[in-house]
């Protein structure tokens, strides 16, 4: 079975009276170390089915399995806890606690897992090293520019060393140089830590980063 | 995750010190009516049951024939009576807020148990005491100007014994000048507090009543406390058919009727205060929804990173109940420090009660849960993917 397996996969949105689908009959699979890149125009329902790999949304029909788990069939609680232990999630817009300082922002899906204040910081600290940000532990958002925020958004998603990294647009508010260093992080992680990645991108020299680039149109995979 | 929380109570500080601020207000308003009931409640529940007090049937303000202590006295089963009359003067020009009365003699021994004189002067000359009598009143015996001071009232005005006071009378007119020779406690469980002024009744009646004795209350001690209640019938009839009918209840009872003089005081304070904690409950539940509402987005990657909707609504309700129940410590502890034993109006010095302080805790604790409830579920049903507005 693969890492990541999506089944007839169906969603449609309610809108008032109307009916959006956004995928319709949608399968896929993503061997594990995979580096997948999901890319598609507006619309066509990459980050839609990157929230449903993610257990962010529950599709309206079809199976997803992750890592083994077919989580369509969970309830919210254990999808929260699923997802702590499985997934880390990469916006675009980094979202990052302002109110935190970058290692304190790495620390808070640590404390979900049973560890000491020692041990978090210690496991925080060194994502931040990993990503390049060792020395802006105490550093607020405010205070990064966006490619650091980016990898400090990062740290956050790897801190719990999750099983699948899910990024998306990682690069898409990030200027070029910026967006290259990122790019160059996750390719590490993929190569040397052996993270699974799926990452949604309009951008095709982002893309270039994947092992593999699956096109979405309509909600349905293109050519 | 505590930490977190706090960190969010304080990411806006200004809003959240004023909340705390407005609850803290709130709180101390609620416990300040609190001690306004709570020293009502002390004033009625003063008296003891085991002595009677006897009044004008119609008004506490229309007075009785002095004479009819003998004739109370003749009544089977009575042990002592003696009288007390409100004085109501001022002192030091302003309008005082300490309580006089004018007792007779016979108050003394009647309250051996309640109260106990720890400072006294020496008679300027040997005088006799009555025997019931404790001896260290001699000296307030001796003279008719004398006076004997609660131990409060001598701590608030820095009064010193053996020092002449002046009281200006209000309804006994003209200047009154008092020599303190005693200063008493109140003992454990005692009647009355420590924040009177007791002084010869004979004083008052050469003085302020042309010499013709009359009394406000006649306190009626009993050899037989079971029979209160037939001795109380027994002087209301003795006097039922003349000019100045009694009425006679428990001392207990006429501290109760004394404060159901106040009306619905009692009943429009709790309607205030509640009035206050809703008014409150408005306003920290609209700061907790706010301070939600502008973290939509945060609370939606805290359930991408894992926490339960649990853990969300745990963190909001603690968010709302820290800042309300601070706010509610510090507003009861500063009613309960800053207005016990103050005088306000007509209450010579404010009881704040620890179950007052208590009660406003748990409102304001109450508060906070109520307050953050609704924000609380707001941000537990939240949908990730709704928060994060990005359908692509």
């Amino acid at each position: 079975m693969a890492w990541i397996e999506v089944s007839d996969l169906r969603k449609v949105y309610q809108r008032d009276q109307q009916q959006i689908p956004v995928l319709d009959g949608l399968s896929l699979k993503i061997e594990e170390g995979e580096f997948v890149a999901l890319m598609g125009p507006s619309g066509s329902g990459k980050t839609t089915l990157l929230n449903l790999i993610g257990g962010i949304d529950s599709p309206t029909s079809g199976d997803i399995s992750v890592a083994g788990t077919n989580i369509a069939r969970l309830s919210g609680a254990e999808l929260a806890r699923w997802r702590s232990n499985t997934i880390g999630y990469i916006f675009q817009l980094y979202n990052l606690m302002p109110v935190l300082t970058a290692l304190q922002n790495v620390e808070l899906p640590l404390l979900l897992h049973k560890m000491n204040g020692a041990e978090r910081r210690k496991r925080a600290t060194f994502a931040l090293e990993l990503v390049g940000l060792g020395d802006r532990l105490g550093h607020y958002p405010r205070q990064l520019s966006g490619g650091q925020e980016q990898r400090v958004a990062i740290a956050r998603a790897l801190v719990s060393d999750p099983k699948v990294l899910l990024a998306d647009e990682p690069t898409g508010d990030l200027d070029r140089k910026s967006g290259e260093e990122v790019l160059q992080l996750l390719e590490r992680l993929n190569t040397e830590f052996k993270k699974t990645i799926v990452m949604v991108t309009h951008d095709p020299h982002a893309a270039e980063s994947a092992d593999r680039m699956v096109h979405l149109d309509k909600g349905v995979l293109s050519a | 995750m505590l930490q977190l929380v706090l960190i969010n109570l304080f990411r806006n500080p200004l809003r959240s010190a004023l909340t705390l601020g407005s609850v803290l207000v709130a709180l101390f308003l609620y416990s300040s009516l609190g001690a306004v009931l709570d020293s009502l409640q002390a004033t009625a529940d003063s008296g003891s049951r085991e002595r009677l007090a006897t009044r004008h049937a119609i008004a506490l303000t229309n007075f009785l024939p002095y004479d009819y202590k003998d004739r109370i006295l003749s009544i089977p089963g009575v042990k002592r009576v003696c009288t007390q009359v409100w004085f109501g003067g001022l002192i030091g020009g302003q309008r005082q807020r300490i309580t006089q009365f004018a007792v007779d003699d016979d108050f003394w021994p009647m309250y051996t148990k309640d109260l106990q004189i720890v400072e006294w002067s020496e008679p300027q000359v040997a005088m006799s005491v009555p025997p019931d009598h404790d001896p260290h009143l001699a000296a307030y015996h001796a003279e008719r100007t004398a006076c004997i001071v609660g131990r409060g009232v001598m701590k608030k005005k820095g009064w010193k014994l053996g020092q002449t006071i002046h009281l200006q009378g209000t309804r006994y007119r003209g200047g009154w000048d008092m020599t303190i020779r005693g200063v008493y406690v109140k003992l454990p469980g005692g009647s009355w507090n420590e924040d009177l002024i007791l002084f010869h009744n004979e004083y008052l009646v050469e003085k302020g009543m042309g010499g013709k004795p009359s009394t406000g209350v006649f306190k009626v001690e009993l050899s037989d406390p079971s029979q209160s209640a037939a001795i109380a019938t027994q002087i209301d009839a003795m006097f039922e058919n003349s000019d100045n009918a009694t009425k006679t209840e428990s001392e207990q009872a006429f501290g109760a009727g004394f404060i159901s003089m106040f009306g619905n005081v009692p009943f429009a304070l709790r309607v205030i205060g509640l009035a206050v904690v809703f008014t409150i409950l408005v306003i920290s539940a609209n700061t907790m929804v706010m301070a939600v509402r502008e973290r939509t987005s945060e609370i939606a990657v805290l359930k991408t990173l894992g926490f339960t909707d649990g853990a969300v609504f745990g963190m909001v309700v603690a968010e709302a109940a820290i800042l309300t129940t601070g706010g509610g410590i510090a507003g009861a502890l500063l009613a309960k420090f800053g207005l016990q034993g103050k005088p306000l109006a007509f209450i010579p010095a404010m009881t704040i009660t620890w179950a007052t302080v208590l009660t406003a805790i748990l409102i304001a604790i109450g508060l906070g849960m109520v307050s953050g409830f609704i924000p609380a579920w707001q941000a537990s049903r939240l949908r990730i993917v709704d928060a994060l507005r990005r359908v692509d």
